[in-house]
């Protein structure tokens, strides 16, 4: 018996606007829609982890149960930054792993539609106006703006600065041409937030948020839910041929958070521990990036997505740039990467995010993408970065049945 | 001089404002805030060092849309001072891209933030053009 772990059943909604839906009316669609994938329903699961950020203190898991089935399993509701989603997977599994259960499902899900700039600002002082230090750093007034920028627009701006500035090669027009790529590949992606191709004079031009970050250089803000429904190796072989032919193999489902390291509190290092869970992922899978067919990874702008080139591997230390004007990481390129079109494109409801994405690379490994498909796809990885920091890599491979 | 007060407390006023830093005692780390302990070594001692007041931008974004009560457009950056990473904004010259840039040589610059019902001014600083 072997302890590998297998997707059974995944799903995600359309990501976008939803006003007549509340955030269980999208969990449960999700968690529905991956039991029925899968083949199986909630008497069949062992555990349930779930994730709504902006909700993390409400029991979104809990409240799911209330819905769509209270069997008494253990719940784990977490909250991990953007990372969320791949954090309730990852509990999963875990939980799997261990032998506790057989099977378990995540839900990630998100209400985001409207939500604007999030990061930065603060409360107000009181109506008395006196100078008075509080916090870590013994601040008399908000520092958002007076020393930097908290706003993830403007953080991850930097991010794409940065490394611009160790290696060379950016630019506003490189970084715009990233999300130009992305829009492109959304136009294929039916369960997208936004479908329509943009020219890279439309991005250039677009609202800027924070140089070199326009509008649509930004994630969307939408609302959404994925879920997936998880299974031991042992299991697995007791369902049905068809149902172990759709089974996606969890070649490695690696969690990291950001070593210390020279200025990581000024401005987040989102690098390492990429670089880390990427390093800690190939090891396990016996992959490496070149055996990889599709890559989704966190786009949550632009100006991040050149970054995690290098950090996944996918290119040579400091050649992001160089790699993507190549055209490696367009769908018809060496590494295809956000296919699906992205954090930028089909949008990011947070918690729902790093489920979604490995529900896009089950999606080609399966066979199953349609117009989109990455034909012959048999690896993928799905990556997400969540500020504060959390890192979620995982990589998966098709049946061989 | 009218009673003043730094924006943050490692903001020292005086004759030539600095920053200064906690460095950890037994792996060199540094920190600007309040700590309990080294997140690079675990270590509890500290020590107080001044920060170099010139540095170069490594990375920056000029951001043009912030949360209600932020006054944009306002570059934030990062500066590498002498090896310590500082945030903090770009004063003293023009927004723009066509100004600001990678690896431009910047120094430490202090302002009047403003006044509360006490009269007391607030100090902030920022980093401007040393060339």
């Amino acid at each position: 018996m072997s302890d590998d772990i297998w997707i059974l059943g995944i799903t995600m909604t359309k990501f976008g606007k939803h006003p007549d839906k509340d955030t269980v009316d999208l969990a449960a669609e999700a968690a529905m829609g991956a039991l029925r994938d899968g083949g199986v329903t909630m008497k069949d699961m062992g555990l349930l982890a779930a994730g709504c950020l902006m909700q993390s203190n409400a029991g979104i898991g809990q409240q799911l149960q209330k819905q769509i089935g209270q069997t008494g399993i253990p719940v784990y509701n977490v909250a991990n930054a953007c990372a969320t989603g791949a954090t309730a997977l990852r509990t999963a599994i875990m939980a799997v792993k261990s032998g506790e259960v057989d099977m378990g499902l995540a839900v990630g899900v998100e209400k985001l539609a409207g939500a604007g700039l999030l990061g930065g600002g603060g409360t107000p002082k009181s109506d008395k106006k006196e100078w008075s230090p509080s916090g870590r750093y013994g601040a008399v007034t908000n520092t958002d703006g007076r020393i930097g920028a908290a706003s993830m627009p403007a953080v991850f701006a930097q991010v794409g600065m940065e490394y611009g500035h160790k290696y060379g090669g950016t630019s506003f027009e490189l970084f715009a041409k990233i999300a130009e790529k992305n829009h492109a590949h959304s136009t294929l992606n039916p369960l997208a937030a936004y479908t329509k191709r943009m020219t890279l004079e439309e991005i250039m031009n677009d609202v800027m948020i924070a140089y070199p970050n326009t509008r649509s250089m930004c994630s969307a803000n939408c609302d959404g839910a994925a879920a997936a429904v998880v299974v031991s190796d042992a299991k697995l072989k007791t369902l049905s041929l068809e149902q172990q032919r759709r089974a996606i193999k969890v070649k490695a489902s690696v969690l990291t958070s950001d070593p210390y390291e020279e200025g990581c509190q000024v401005l987040p290092n989102v690098n390492t521990l990429t670089k880390n869970a990427a390093r800690i992922a190939y090891e396990k899978a016996g992959v490496g990036p070149e055996d990889l067919d599709l890559v989704e990874l966190h786009d949550c702008f632009a100006t991040a997505e050149l970054v995690h080139y290098d950090n996944l591997g996918l290119c040579e230390e400091g050649g992001a740039a160089d790699f993507f004007l190549s055209g490696a990481t367009w769908r018809d390129g060496k590494t295809p990467v956000n296919v699906s079109g992205g954090l930028e494109s089909k949008g990011h409801p947070i918690a729902a995010t790093g489920i979604a994405n490995i529900w896009e690379v089950c999606h080609h490994l399966r066979g199953e993408a349609g117009d989109r498909q990455i034909e012959g796809a048999k690896v993928g990885l799905a990556h997400v970065i969540g500020l504060g920091s959390a890192c979620g890599v995982h990589i998966l491979e098709k049946s061989g049945l | 001089m009218a009673n003043q007060i730094p924006l943050v407390e490692y903001l020292e006023l005086g004759d030539q404002p600095h920053l200064k830093a906690h460095e950890c005692t037994s792996c060199g780390a540094r920190y600007f805030d309040r700590r309990n302990a080294c997140a690079g070594c675990s270590g509890t001692e500290f020590t107080p060092v001044v920060v170099p007041d010139e540095g170069v931008v490594k990375a920056f974004s000029i951001v043009t849309f912030a949360a209600p009560g932020v006054p944009v457009p306002f570059v934030s950056a990062i500066i590498d001072c002498g090896g310590t990473s500082v945030r903090g904004n770009v004063i003293n010259c023009e927004p723009s891209p066509e100004v600001v840039h990678l690896g431009m040589p910047v120094r430490l610059a202090t302002y009047v933030l403003g006044t509360d019902d006490n009269g007391v001014e607030a100090i902030g600083f920022g980093y401007e053009p040393a060339n």
